[in-house]
């Protein structure tokens, strides 16, 4: 289990999480109703310049996981390893170097800029946090990173107010780059832009990836972005990783049944009219008090007895890279695209 | 929905010229060059500028559009909902033969919710907390219903809410909206849009603020609901896999105007409009090369109180520059493009913009 969703152990891991949980508790009033299990046991590693998906639906805790990976959120057991240290419980001062390495882009791009600050400030602010002195000066250096993310360098002391959505993801993008870190948290970096805009974040990100040899955590619910940019991808749902393999297995072999319905259920462009997709039915259960056993078998179709009783652990089938948590997992491509299985699914699902 | 795939037009009962549009079989819903605009302090948001389109009964329009491009402003439009302190609003909007620019506020009133309704993007703020889901339905039916009494209301409600698939719907009935999971409220908030039984159905971004399994759920709801009420359909979307997936028939929106409408075949499939061309290869796709490069549009959307001049889309457009100056100079109207039905507006001469899509673009991205 230790080593689930490493294919190859050649370089060492630049992020290495193991058993990462976050428990919320809620009170009403003074009594305590309980704990959400927002994530409940995280297994994965992140490699220098790997580009790592977590995907899942809403109330699955990929963003609660990202901002335990930042340190914004204190993780509740576990432990998170970056480049060999151990971060789990760093304080600010521990952690300050580390601030260097490791960065966040938000999704919001109007909320995670401050509106009273010129853009050369915003970008300028890590640098001065972190009593960082560029060679050439810090204006220098901000124009640059405008420069670098597509703006022009001239607009330096112009306000967000005056950039367009699009425009204000690259300042974002430019202040998690002003560091040069070595691993970028991006949580939906892209999921507030315009489709047409989208496009050139999604560019940008991939360039700066390549070229900067980035290892990135990009966090996710569109599918189809994730597989334009990531190498590896995890499925999460409701606190857990439910499957973790390369983006070929993820999107082509793909073996647990919510994987599996997770793509079948993506609209398609290129298909007109009702496509034969999966129907799961409900919603995601609450966290409060996710299922026993399975926590997905409430909604899936080849749920039986163990299912309820017994946990799936996240373990390979073949020995290599993919991972699923799953008593019955799938084999063959995707359902909807080959027919056999996708109609036997949804057959299933309508009794 | 609804989808007849042997009728190549998508739109009967449609000319090719644009502004008029009358015919035998006359559609439910009929836009005649649309015009909303707002004063502000910063000048005349002209959000939208000459629209038209029809929807017949049992079809479902899909109007696709980025942030800014009209789409939403026009269904408030046909609902009535702009402030008429606020909006202008000049053209004509037909339902079920019924002329309502310029109707008094009480008349619309009285259509709205029985002949034409609306789905939200948000369900929690079009909801009221404050009371149950049940009553809330119930209410919508007594307002159009005066003399139904609150019993056989009430069992309306509870029949809507079975219908939309909530299960236990007597029980459901009494309880708050934030008792109620996202898809259970807009599964709700359609429940409360049908219980009139309108003919035609609104629904602005109704899936946006929902998971893909449920959209899918919602989404086939919508389909089965229209086969059994029959009504026409608008629905206004950002997301191309959707409308490729419920609509007829699409109308393209950049800039408050339309610049492509045509069948959903023909407008996905045989794209003739450079902005169309450029949603189709930004969006990445599950399938084909995910190593390719994604072709975004370049610039930004425009501002709608400092339009471009000509063809809106120009400061964006890859070929502007085939038309001389054209494609700056003048607004182009939309027009056939070729196959009946099937409209664009756009400088570039038709064999022209077929080569271009053939070599140039039908490669890449999902335009494949």
């Amino acid at each position: 289990m230790s080593e689930v969703g490493t294919p190859s152990a050649e370089a060492e891991p630049l992020l290495r999480v193991r058993g990462l949980a976050k428990h919320f508790p809620v009170r009403t009033g003074l009594r305590s109703r309980g704990v959400v299990r927002a994530v409940d046991g995280l297994d994965f590693d992140v490699r220098p310049g790997e580009t790592v998906g977590l995907v899942g639906e809403s109330g699955c805790g990929k963003t609660t996981t990202g901002r335990m990976l930042v340190r914004l959120l204190e993780p509740s057991a576990g432990t998170i390893e970056f480049d060999g240290r151990d971060i789990t419980h760093a304080g600010r001062r521990e952690l300050r170097p580390l601030r260097q390495d490791l960065q966040i882009i938000f999704q919001d791009p109007y909320a995670s800029l401050n509106p009273r600050h010129t853009v050369g400030r915003i970008i300028a602010m890590p640098l001065q946090v972190n009593g960082v002195e560029p060679a050439g000066g810090v204006k220098a250096r901000v124009q640059e990173l405008l420069e670098v993310v597509g703006l022009n360098p001239e607009h330096y002391n112009r306000y967000p107010h005056e950039f367009s959505g699009g425009q204000r993801q690259r300042i974002g993008i430019a202040r998690a780059l002003a560091l040069r870190p070595k691993l970028i948290v991006a949580d939906e970096p892209v999921s507030a832009l315009d489709v047409s805009i989208q496009a050139q974040v999604v560019n940008l990100l991939r360039e700066l990836q390549r070229d900067l040899g980035l290892a990135f955590v990009f966090i996710a619910h569109d599918l189809a972005v994730v597989r334009h940019f990531c190498q590896r991808v995890a499925v999460m749902y409701l606190g857990k990783i439910v499957e973790i393999g390369d983006r070929a297995d993820i999107y082509e072999r793909p073996q647990h049944p919510y994987t599996r319905a997770l793509l079948s259920a993506i609209p398609d462009v290129t298909k007109l009219g009702p496509a034969g997709r999966i129907r799961l039915t409900g919603d995601v259960p609450t966290p409060l008090d996710p299922p026993s056993g399975c926590r997905f078998r409430t909604r899936c179709w080849k749920a039986r007895e163990i299912c309820a009783t017994e946990e799936p652990a996240l373990v390979s089938r073949d020995g290599g890279g993919q991972a699923t948590a799953c008593h019955f997992p799938e084999s063959g491509p995707v359902a909807g695209e080959s027919g056999g299985t996708a109609g036997a699914a949804v057959e299933e699902v309508s009794k | 929905m609804g989808r007849s795939e042997s009728v190549p037009s998508g739109q009967t009962g449609d000319r090719p010229s644009v502004p008029e549009q009358r015919s035998g079989d006359a559609p439910y819903l009929r836009v005649n060059d649309l015009r909303v605009r707002f004063n502000t302090e910063d000048g005349v948001v002209r959000a939208v500028d000459g629209v038209s389109f029809t929807v017949e009964r049992g079809r479902t329009l899909g109007i696709v559009g980025e942030s800014g491009s009209g789409k939403s402003v026009t269904s408030l439009a046909i609902l009535g909902l702009h402030n008429a302190k606020r909006a202008s609003i000049g053209g004509e909007i037909f339902v079920g033969g019924r002329q309502l620019v310029g109707l008094p506020e009480e008349e619309v009133r009285r259509l709205r919710g029985r002949d034409m309704a609306m789905i939200f993007q948000d369900p929690l703020s079009a909801l009221h907390p404050y009371f149950t889901v049940g009553r809330q339905i119930a209410e919508a039916y007594r307002v159009h219903h005066p003399r139904a009494g609150k019993r056989e209301a009430r069992q309306r409600a509870v029949d809507m809410l079975g219908r939309v698939g909530i299960p236990q719907p007597a029980r459901r009935f009494d309880q708050y909206p934030h008792e109620f999971s996202g898809g259970m409220r807009q599964r709700a908030m359609i429940a409360m849009a049908l219980v009139n039984d309108p003919d035609l159905l609104i629904a602005d971004e109704p899936t946006t603020a929902l998971d893909v399994t449920v959209q899918a759920q919602i989404l086939d709801l919508l389909a089965d609901l229209q086969a059994e009420f029959h009504s026409a359909i608008i629905l206004i979307t950002h997301d191309l896999g959707v409308v490729s997936q419920v609509a007829d028939d699409v109308l393209v929106m950049y800039g408050g105007r339309a610049v492509e409408r045509g069948s959903v075949e023909q407008v996905l499939r045989r794209p003739q409009h450079p902005y169309t061309w450029g949603l189709l290869s930004s969006v990445p796709s599950l399938h084909g090369d995910a190593d390719a490069e994604l072709v975004p549009i370049r610039g930004n959307p425009p501002s709608l109180i400092n339009l471009p001049s000509g063809c809106s889309f120009h400061p964006r457009c890859r070929y502007a520059d085939r038309n001389g100056d054209r494609s700056r100079s003048e607004v182009p109207e939309l027009r056939p493009a070729g196959e009946e039905g099937h409209l664009v507006s756009c400088h570039l001469a038709a064999e022209e913009r077929t080569r271009l899509y053939r070599e140039e673009i039908a490669h890449v991205g999902v335009a494949r």
